[in-house]
């Protein structure tokens, strides 16, 4: 786990009106890190999150993103925000999977995953659909393929939304509360799938509820409280033996 | 209504007393008699000439007149379409200028009575004698004598479609509303510009709710283009009172045209309910991939009982 930092957050602030929600995030990911962000509701992970890929603005800060800062591009001594369409190929390297799977409604399972190939980079319909069958059958959905999102329960649902979110081969993945939304009994084979990817080396940000999960899985272990990092750690460690007050709070209430 | 015998309190089936609904059938009965008076009134009128009804119902300006009456709704309805999703898309851009200019172009439409619009283009002339299309500052171009290009028929389709865009853009844009704000979010992620958004995956979902009113506004276009008898149109309207300034059989070519115009209306309704049933069921079902028709015309699924 050397080099550049994948994620690198220096005093990032972000506000809704006059709610401020991000008060001055320090937070850096490795490549091939799995890094596991916890916090009460409301107190600005997800948010966070969000800034990572550039679908909230980063209002104050730096928040720097595979080598570069979200928004905006240094040229001639300035910061030059970016257009629609910079931010659309800076976001085709990052994979996101949403607490509420937000699958394409009007598509099968299997034109879900195709989607971006096809629309996105242009790969022709035949190979797209290709990839996305093995995309699908890496997350054991392969013979769902031609199921709608209705038809498929919440942790096959969330499966296809990470088979989509791969089917771009990002080099970073995203992850927003992705089992909050599940029925208990479908939470695992979601997190099997994600403990998978983890194996592979994948460098992933994960918004959780899943303590078991985060110390199972994670290499690092970040608490969020009132739009600042309170703590941050091995999990083992941070699980073990917090040093804050806060962070004690939260763990004795959901452990 | 229960009609299975009860068990009574001493073991034996008892049957279920029938229920006389008295008042339901009483005002049935009058409901029925004051219609039937009214209906006899028309009907058995001894001013009113039933046979030249039957004489004129298949005359040949009534025909070409029915004729005219479709192209002119089907040619406005495509355009007032197109343009109402254009409107959306501008009122629903970032861009301030495109907002304002779609909120003004609704309110003129809508602000302003359909039969002003249609003598408005009709008498175009007055304003514009000579329609010219030409590349500034040279002298290479088109040019048209308005009168000719504003006949009944063209400034009807105009009136009509630019009128309805500015009802149908509100309609694409409660449409387009009503997508879950995640599919978009999820279309960004994805690396979709918000252009590529909008036509993959916000728009073929936004027809399952902007499809059914369209049915109406074909239904209710039908009717409107009567109105294009102020512009001489030679629409089934226009048709039907030219036959009766000249014959004075005016209550007899109205019933003529109102048999017709039900008629389309009903052939409307049956397809609108076809429509309907493809759209408003459990899921959109659109053709995969594939071109803007693919895109936009939904595809039947296979039907598994032929009836």
């Amino acid at each position: 786990m050397t080099g550049e930092p994948v994620v690198l957050a220096r005093g990032v602030r972000m506000s809704y009106g006059d709610t401020e929600v991000l008060r001055g995030v320090d937070f850096s990911v490795a490549p091939g890190e799995v890094s596991c962000v916890i916090g009460p509701s409301g107190s600005g992970k997800s948010t966070f999150l969000r800034c990572v890929n550039g679908l909230e603005p980063v209002l104050g800060g730096s928040l720097r993103v595979l080598g570069e800062e979200v928004g905006h591009t240094l040229r001639d001594g300035k910061y030059h925000p970016w257009t629609p369409k910079r931010f659309a190929e800076f976001r085709t390297k990052i994979g996101m999977v949403f607490q509420r799977f937000n699958l394409f409604a009007h598509q099968s399972a299997l034109d879900n995953v195709a989607c971006a190939p096809i629309h996105v980079a242009g790969m022709p319909g035949d190979q797209a659909r290709e990839l996305a069958m093995e995309h699908l059958a890496r997350v054991g959905l392969a013979d769902h393929a031609h199921k709608r999102p209705h038809q498929l329960s919440g942790g096959q649902q969330q499966r296809v939304a990470i088979a989509r979110a791969l089917a771009m081969s990002p080099t970073l993945m995203l992850f927003d509360e992705p089992t909050s939304a599940l029925d208990p009994e479908l939470v695992d084979e979601v997190l099997e799938v994600m403990k998978k990817l983890a194996l592979d080396g994948m460098t992933m940000v994960v918004v959780t509820h899943e303590i078991g999960f985060a110390r199972e899985v994670g290499d690092t272990l970040t608490f969020f409280d009132e739009g600042v990092v309170v703590e941050q750690g091995p999990p083992a460690d941070l699980l073990a033996a917090s040093k804050h007050p806060r962070t004690k709070a939260f763990l004795s209430s959901v452990l | 209504m229960r009609t299975e015998p009860i068990i009574g309190p001493s073991g034996e089936a008892v049957p279920v007393a029938r229920t006389w609904h008295w008042g339901r059938w009483l005002a049935g009965l009058i409901a029925l008699a004051v219609c039937g008076w009214l209906v006899g009134l028309v009907v058995a009128n001894p001013r009113l000439d039933w046979g030249a009804v039957l004489h004129y119902l298949f005359d040949p300006l009534i025909l070409s007149g029915i004729v005219v009456t479709i192209e002119i709704s089907i040619l406005a309805t495509v355009l007032g379409l197109v343009l109402g999703v254009f409107l959306a898309v501008m009122r629903l851009s970032h861009n301030p200028v495109l907002q304002w200019l779609a909120t003004l172009y609704i309110w003129f439409f809508r602000g302003t009575p359909v039969l002003v619009q249609l003598i408005f283009w009709y008498n175009l002339a007055f304003l514009f004698p000579e329609l010219i299309l030409k590349i500034p500052f040279t002298m290479i171009g088109l040019k048209w004598d308005t009168n000719q290009v504003m006949t009944g028929f063209t400034s009807a389709m105009l009136g009509l479609g630019l009128n309805l865009a500015a009802y149908f853009a509100e309609t694409v844009r409660a449409g387009i509303q009503a997508v879950d704000r995640g599919q978009t979010e999820a279309a960004y992620a994805l690396g979709m510009t918000p252009g590529k958004r909008m036509r993959v995956i916000v728009l073929p979902q936004a027809l399952r709710i902007i499809i059914p009113p369209t049915g109406n506004e074909f239904i209710s276009m039908l009717k409107t283009t009567s109105l294009v008898y102020v512009v001489a149109g030679h629409d089934l309207m226009t048709n039907a009172s030219q036959i009766y300034k000249a014959n004075n059989l005016i209550m007899e070519l109205l019933i003529v045209a109102s048999l017709w115009y039900m008629l389309m209306t009903a052939v409307a309704t049956f397809l609108q309910g076809r429509l309907e049933r493809r759209f408003g069921s459990d899921a959109v079902r659109l053709v995969r991939g594939g071109g803007l028709a693919a895109r936009v015309l939904p595809r039947q699924p296979k039907p598994e009982v032929t009836r």
